[in-house]
């Protein structure tokens, strides 16, 4: 014994009690020792690995390597760990001197036990299976029976219970995130019944806003936000998603179909509509819309968010670690991080573009627009009815129509068109065409010229004809380009020669339809502004023309050139023709005829013999003339086009969908999305249990296995996350970790007892948390001792109430609530509450523009205010960034967390309302202390004592004195936030009592839940 | 020069009586630091410093510089057009990119593949300035006049082609956000020396008139998974510098001492009661930000700040969200205390506005650029402030765009050269350090990667950038990821 380390150490385990009578536990002592200190490169990373060497498998660290071996179970001293470990050869020494890692030496001599005792190996503890413990230890409340037996053990005597007024506004922040009315206190206060807690406890949990406290964690872990994040920051619609997770909190959906719904109701038999909305979750990822962005590149990210995004909720685990190679501490392999997000690798997203509404997605009208539009498939479905009605109506005329259209209209034309020679425009571009009709195309005018000049000579010419003719290339292949296929020809004038020509007179115009006012006649009048139109209700669908009859036949010389002119100087911009044809006649009196050539040859087919293109021309050319019909079709437009409003602003949840032929995915070298290794399949980790064989190899596979019952970590990793939201830290204090580099639970047993009573309960959150609330260690006087500070500072053994400070969308719930400000309706889409001018607009260089709502917008609930992702609501702080998932949110206090609390429009308008509502509520001025107790009351569920009572009447007297002093001041004080005040209250009064509000908003108990 | 003892309380001696009224005669400094090594020891967590003085074995050696002030140009400079002078770039001009220059590399979805296209000369002349001879274009008149001053770093390169990523990269290590940055981590190590400042600021501009700007993400200053406390603070351009800094409409300073005092006494009765030590946190964050208040006030306040200082940081420098003001912002926040001020100017992403938007962003830079320099070194203060000017990435010394329309000539992202310069603290003035090819395309000659940087800018800090690392899930953590080495060639 000449070895003066190893001495030291020998003498160190006899003096230390360290769990002097247990056996040495491997996953909770030893495995994060080895974790820690040897896993970067004796670990599972094959990559990083030296000597070959694996200190995480048990056969490599005890196989034979030529006489000695690493971990020889039973002797420590014939163990090269060991030697490694106390060696001082520096060469030798482990770990290696550089890397700055040092093994205490108590925890060596921890490691010499263990390998005397056998080295036994084992496994994780968080991958071994959950089996209940029997924590039976004391009567009464099985929690209570352990956190007690384990206060014994540690010497420390337990808080007493809170008072009631601590408790109740304790229970209320727990689960609705709201302060207790004064109501509710003082009927709690009343209630002697034994099992009164227990009462509250259900009562509470079943308010509305318990979903809406419940969803917040979700919404943080499900890095959900109301934009895209990135350039461009789009705003989405995701927002039905999130009412969907209030209502499932509310109605205590379990926790395994809550999984199986989100992470693949979709491909559920004959899935509903809100589980397809609850895949909107998987969708919740940002999206990265910049410049320049290779959509494959997005696409593999994306699905990179989902894998880890879930291994983080369920698992527990840091997947993102083997997005480039094999975890070097758990046993989780590059292979099986692809092979999971082979699940995700299947939706149709290509990753392309920047939709914040990508495809799949998932309409989620609110009951409003779903009323609205029902009304109006309704209405349709009416008239379309009436509209068939009136088409056998008119089926039944349509024989003598068509005898009298033919009989006006089969005249023998002696109409002579015009090869017009130029055709030009002042803005648009005119083209002939081989018809010689002329095509306007080109930069768009909201009033034109067109100028034809074409030959004519030689005749006696008694009138002109217009056709106004449609196009494909028109609006809605109509007759114009203008948004209606409507136009307004205003001027109609002929010269014999160039412009500066001979200008023939007009006596009479006549047109195949005037719409209204709009007549023919406006076309050769003096008014310039007056002129033809032919808008009969809808989008122009018929070919139109117009005779204009000279006053004298006009005689033109042979050879002679006519220049056309068509103005168009109407106030209706745009309304232009957009494609006509002239023609001349010389017949004693120029008829109009209507009709396309076509119509006339089909309407002279023998009914029986026409082809079905003939037929329904002759039919609709027909109905189109009727008036009756055209009004029905008219409503019918108009209440479609109402409805395709309304959907257009309708909410779209992107969704998941599988792509029907599945997508390979490969393990990609070091991450890159270009760089891929050898195909996987979809599967689970090896080193978990195995899907059942027959199991689906899709996501409702996956979500079923999470939820199985063999699952060792899901039910794990949700029950401390509760216990995180109730009492501030985790029974393992990493909640997003439950590998090896975790941390090891405080209370494994209790967790262990808790996930399987979650599990036997059939996932029932609501039971889980009256289980856990209804445990004296809840309801323990938050009140520490010094020996409980120096003990156990982090509170993680539970003799006293948790007590920390409220999340910061709370500490805004609590002030609007204590206010009587809280509007507190639930769900839609997201408000814009109060924020300093110019933060969207500086993050975004002006594109963003910050509109803050106004009325009862402003006092909804923090969950309901919009989130935008590149600059999140500055009234929080301290919370999750909602672009990644977050399961743990920081708690730190900085002065700019006081300033927002002081200084917040929001704090200052919620004090003057509160103080508004205290001198309301209570009598007249000489109730200065009724006044405090009552904001007491309304705030922190308490009333004062006597000493607090002295210092706010102090501070209301000073605030008076100064308000009064400074009369504008106060007014000034008054006018913060856009909620009006009772003018009858005495300005001065109101504003110090605002005053002492806001301090009393800002108490570190006001701020805190006790 | 105001000394850091004369700022801690700048209300003057009336303003402290009430704050040890408040303090119930003990000091403010004291129960400061007492409350919030309290606080941050919770949950046993040892490995958290006290904020003030930061990690115990931190800096690792003496430190070169104190303090940092890195003018962060967002949106990439063009290297060849501003620092990197290439005569053969100019000769090129018009004929197509060599093959040999861009074989294999991957370049931004709207270059996709550089082959033909066609070089492009610098947009103007470049000359040779000041003893070291240091090119530097007509584009940076005043940049030029301190080039003895400044320290070239022409080889520097880096792996991201988008902007975000890129930034991200260059300030916390990684491309993917989420990581502490460089503030952040300086913070954590070193300490947050100011009281009534952030140790860690962040200012942020854009160019007048300019049309590609980039998004100034939040993460660009976060701290990652180090405690928040660590994150940069934003100034604003615009409003209170720090949001929710004013006094409510009507509520006078008195008031608010006034209810701050009644909030204080019911904290105390809430701590002796309760024993809480949080709550003595409580009470100094709510001083704190009492005197932040004033602080931030009066470090806006530039009615002290002499004409010829005002007149060398050019005619902006009184515009609250200019570059020129957030300059010489800069300076005065390290004057208080702060310990290293990032500010970020936006408007170099010039695709297809080289002719146009360059010459903005120049303007605006360039002068209070060079009176930042000089301002610091008039105050004895470039010894131990290190200024680094840069942005995330180069410029193709091709066109993007078409040759024959000079309006709309632009060019691409382009990370495998660039230049950046430092000055002050620590690195050699009047150097050029590395250097690019002959026509500026890949960093060939001393390369220095967006990783050597950061180590290097971390050494001259006093940090061993291997050693200052932070554990998070499961694993030591660090600003250079596993790689990064000093350059030692650039230190004086």
């Amino acid at each position: 014994m000449n070895h003066p380390r190893l001495m030291t150490l020998l003498l160190a385990t006899l003096v230390s009690p360290v769990g002097a009578s247990a056996e040495v536990d491997f996953s909770r002592e030893i495995l994060p020792v080895l974790s820690d200190n040897c896993f970067q490169c004796h670990g599972p990373d094959p990559k990083s690995r030296k000597g070959e060497l694996r200190l995480d498998d048990e056969a490599d660290a005890k196989r034979d390597r030529g006489g000695h071996a690493v971990v020889v179970a039973g002797k420590s001293g014939e163990s090269e760990l060991i030697k490694r470990l106390l060696t001082h050869d520096p060469d030798d020494l482990m770990p290696p001197p550089e890397l700055g890692k040092k093994i205490p030496a108590d925890v060596i001599v921890r490691i010499r036990r263990w390998i005397d005792e056998g080295a036994q190996w084992g496994v994780h503890w968080a991958l071994t299976p959950i089996e209940r413990p029997d924590l039976a230890v004391a009567a009464g409340h099985p929690i209570d029976g352990y956190i007690s037996t384990r206060l014994v053990k540690e010497g420390l005597a337990p808080q007493p219970r809170a008072s009631r007024e601590t408790l109740i506004r304790r229970l209320h922040q727990d689960l609705t995130g709201l302060p207790p009315t004064p109501a509710e206190v003082d009927g709690f206060l009343a209630d002697k019944r034994p099992d009164a807690w227990r009462r509250l406890v259900r009562r509470v949990m079943g308010k509305a806003a318990f979903g809406e406290r419940m969803a917040w964690d979700w919404l943080d872990a499900s890095r959900y936000a109301d934009s895209n994040g990135y350039q461009g920051d789009m705003e989405r619609t995701m927002w039905p998603w999130r009412d969907w997770v209030v209502k499932a909190f509310n109605e205590n959906l379990p926790w395994d179909q809550f999984t199986i719904w989100q992470l693949a109701g979709d491909l559920l038999p004959n899935a509903t509509f809100e589980q397809r909305l609850a895949t909107g979750f998987n969708r919740n990822h940002m999206i990265n819309g910049e410049g320049g962005r290779i959509a494959e590149e997005n696409r593999v990210d994306y699905v990179m968010d989902m894998t880890e995004t879930m291994g983080t909720i369920w698992l527990g685990l840091t997947f993102n670690c083997s997005r480039c190679h094999d975890h070097k501490f758990d046993p989780i392999k590059q292979r099986d991080y692809y092979s999971l997000s082979a699940f995700f690798n299947q939706t149709p997203v290509s990753g392309a573009g920047r939709s914040p509404q990508t495809a799949p997605v998932l309409k989620a009208p609110t009951p409003k627009e779903k009323q609205a539009m029902a009304g109006l498939n309704a209405k349709i479905a009416e008239l379309n009815k009436r509209s068939a009605d009136q088409v056998r109506k008119l089926a039944k005329a349509q024989a003598q129509w068509e005898k009298e259209f033919l009989a006006h209209n089969d005249k023998p034309a002696s109409w002579e068109v015009l090869n017009p020679l130029t055709a030009r425009a002042t803005v648009q571009s005119l083209a002939i065409q081989q018809d010689s009709s002329v095509l306007v195309s080109g930069k768009k005018a909201d009033n034109d010229t067109y100028t034809v000049v074409a030959k004519a000579g030689g005749k006696r010419v008694t009138g002109f004809r217009l056709e106004a003719l449609k196009h494909k290339s028109l609006f809605q292949g109509s007759t114009s380009r203008s948004g209606s296929g409507n136009f307004v020809l205003t001027g109609f004038e002929v010269r014999v020669g160039d412009a500066k020509g001979e200008t023939l007179k007009f006596a009479s115009a006549k047109a195949t339809f005037e719409q209204g006012g709009l007549k023919v006649k406006g076309a050769i009048d003096a008014d310039p502004q007056t002129g033809w139109a032919v808008w009969d209700g809808r989008v122009v669908d018929r070919e139109h023309a117009a005779v204009f009859g000279l006053a004298e036949p006009a005689d033109l010389a042979p050879d002679s050139q006519l220049t056309i002119t068509l103005r168009h100087d109407s106030k209706h911009k745009e309304h232009l023709l957009g494609c006509f044809r002239l023609s001349l006649t010389t017949d004693e009196k120029p008829v109009l005829t209507e009709g396309s050539g076509k119509l006339l040859a089909a309407l002279k087919v023998p009914r029986a013999k026409r082809t079905k293109d003939q037929a329904d021309l002759v039919a609709t050319e027909h109905r189109s003339r009727d008036r009756d019909y055209r009004m029905i079709r008219e409503k019918i437009d108009l209440a479609k086009g109402r409805l395709s409003k309304i959907d257009k602003g309708v909410a779209r949840v992107m969704v998941m969908e599988d792509l029907e032929k599945p997508r390979e995915t490969f393990i990609l070298s070091r991450g890159i999305y270009n760089k891929p290794g050898g195909p996987v399949t979809a599967a689970v980790p090896v080193s978990l249990p195995a899907m059942p064989p027959g199991a689906p190899t899709n996501r409702v596979g996956l979500a079923r296995w999470l939820t199985a019952k063999d699952n060792p970590l899901t039910a794990r990793v949700t029950v401390n996350r509760f216990w995180q939201m109730i009492f501030g830290v985790g029974i393992v204090k990493t909640p997003g970790d439950f590998g090896v580099q975790g941390e090891f639970p405080k209370h494994p047993e209790l967790l262990d007892w808790l996930a399987a009573e979650f599990v036997e309960s059939g996932w029932d959150v609501k039971h889980l948390l009256e289980l856990i609330l209804t445990s004296e260690a809840y309801q323990r006087s938050s009140t520490t001792t010094p020996e409980l500070q120096e003990r156990d500072p982090a509170n993680r053994l539970l003799a006293r109430g948790a007590r920390f400070r409220m999340p910061s969308w709370m500490i805004r719930d609590q002030a609007l609530a204590a206010s009587g400000l809280l509007n507190d309706r639930i769900g839609g889409a997201p408000v814009n509450g109060y924020q300093p001018a110019g933060i969207w607009e500086e993050a975004t260089f002006g594109k963003k523009k910050y509109v803050q709502d106004a009325g009862d917008k402003l006092y909804r609930r923090s969950l309901y205010i919009f989130w935008r992702r590149i600059v999140g609501p500055t009234m929080f702080f301290d919370s999750a960034a909602r672009q990644i998932c977050e399961v743990k949110t920081p708690r730190t206090n900085t002065p700019l967390h006081a300033l927002a609390t002081m200084n917040d429009v929001t704090y200052v308008e919620a004090s003057r309302a509160l103080a508004e509502r205290i001198m309301r509520e209570t009598g007249g001025d000489a109730a200065a202390a009724g006044r405090l107790r009552r904001a007491y009351r309304l705030v922190l569920a308490r009333a004062p004592a006597a000493a607090e009572t002295a210092v706010w009447l102090k501070g209301l007297a000073r605030a008076r004195k100064q308000f009064a002093a400074d009369k504008q001041a106060a007014a000034e004080f008054l006018q913060v936030g856009e909620s009006r005040r009772d003018e009858s209250l005495d300005p001065v009064e109101h504003a110090a009592w605002s005053a002492v509000c806001l301090g009393i908003l800002n108490l570190d108990e006001a701020l805190n839940k006790e | 020069m105001n000394t850091l003892g004369e700022l801690r309380n700048p209300a003057g001696p009336a303003q402290l009586g009430v704050n040890r009224r408040h303090f119930f005669g003990r000091s403010a400094t004291g129960i400061g630091v007492a409350a919030l090594s309290s606080l941050l020891a919770r949950d046993g967590a040892a490995a958290i410093p006290d904020p003030r003085t930061g990690l115990p074995d931190v800096p690792h050696f003496a430190p070169r510089a104190k303090r940092v002030i890195y003018l962060f140009q967002n949106g990439a400079p063009t290297h060849t057009d501003i620092f990197d002078y290439k005569p053969r770039q100019r000769k090129m001009h018009g004929q197509p990119v060599p093959e040999e220059y861009i074989a294999g590399k991957r370049f931004s979805t709207m270059t996709k593949d550089p082959t033909g296209k066609l070089m492009l000369a610098p947009i103007e002349p470049f000359r040779q300035y000041g003893q070291c001879g240091a090119w530097l274009s007509d584009l940076m008149p005043y940049t030029a006049s301190i080039a003895d001053e400044l320290c070239f770093i022409k080889s520097m390169h880096t792996e991201a082609v988008n902007h975000a990523p890129a930034i991200s990269f260059f300030l916390s290590g990684a491309e993917i956000p989420g990581r502490p940055t460089l503030g952040a981590w300086l913070s954590y190590g070193l300490g947050i020396e100011s009281e009534n400042l952030p140790g860690f600021a962040v200012m942020t501009s854009i160019s007048k008139k300019s049309t590609c700007g980039q998004i100034f993400y939040d993460f660009y200053w976060g701290s990652g998974f180090l405690p928040s406390r660590y994150q940069g603070v934003k100034f604003r351009g615009q409003g209170d510098p720090v949001l929710y800094l004013a006094n409510p409409n009507g509520m006078s300073r008195p008031m608010r001492r006034g209810i701050l005092d009644d909030i204080a006494a019911v904290n105390e009765m809430k701590l002796r009661e309760s024993g809480d030590p949080e709550i003595s946190t409580r009470i100094a964050q709510y001083e704190m930000a009492y005197r932040m208040q004033t602080s931030v006030p009066e470090l806006t306040d530039l009615s002290q700040e002499p004409r010829s200082v005002l007149d060398m940081y050019g005619p902006d420098v009184k515009e609250q969200g200019t570059f020129a003001y957030n300059c010489l912002m800069a300076r005065r926040l390290i004057e208080r205390g702060s310990r290293y001020v990032q500010l970020m100017h936006a408007g170099w992403d010039q695709h297809n506005s080289i002719s146009t938007e360059l010459y903005n962003q120049c303007r605006d830079t360039d002068q209070p650029s060079m009176a930042l320099v000089k301002d610091l070194k008039a105050r004895g203060l470039l010894d131990d402030t290190l200024v680094i000017w840069g942005g995330e990435f180069g410029r193709t010394p091709f066109i993007q765009g078409d040759i024959n329309n000079r309006p709309r000539w632009g060019r691409d992202h382009h990370p495998y050269a660039f230049t950046v310069w430092m000055a002050g603290g620590g690195v050699k003035p009047g150097i050029s350090y590395g250097a690019s090819d002959d026509l500026g395309m890949n960093a060939i000659e001393d390369k220095v990667h967006v990783h050597d940087f950061q180590a290097t800018l971390m050494h001259l800090l006093g940090i061993n950038h291997e050693q200052l690392t932070y554990k998070f899930q499961g694993r030591h953590f660090r600003l250079t990821d596993i790689h990064g080495r000093v350059v030692r060639k650039i230190l004086a």
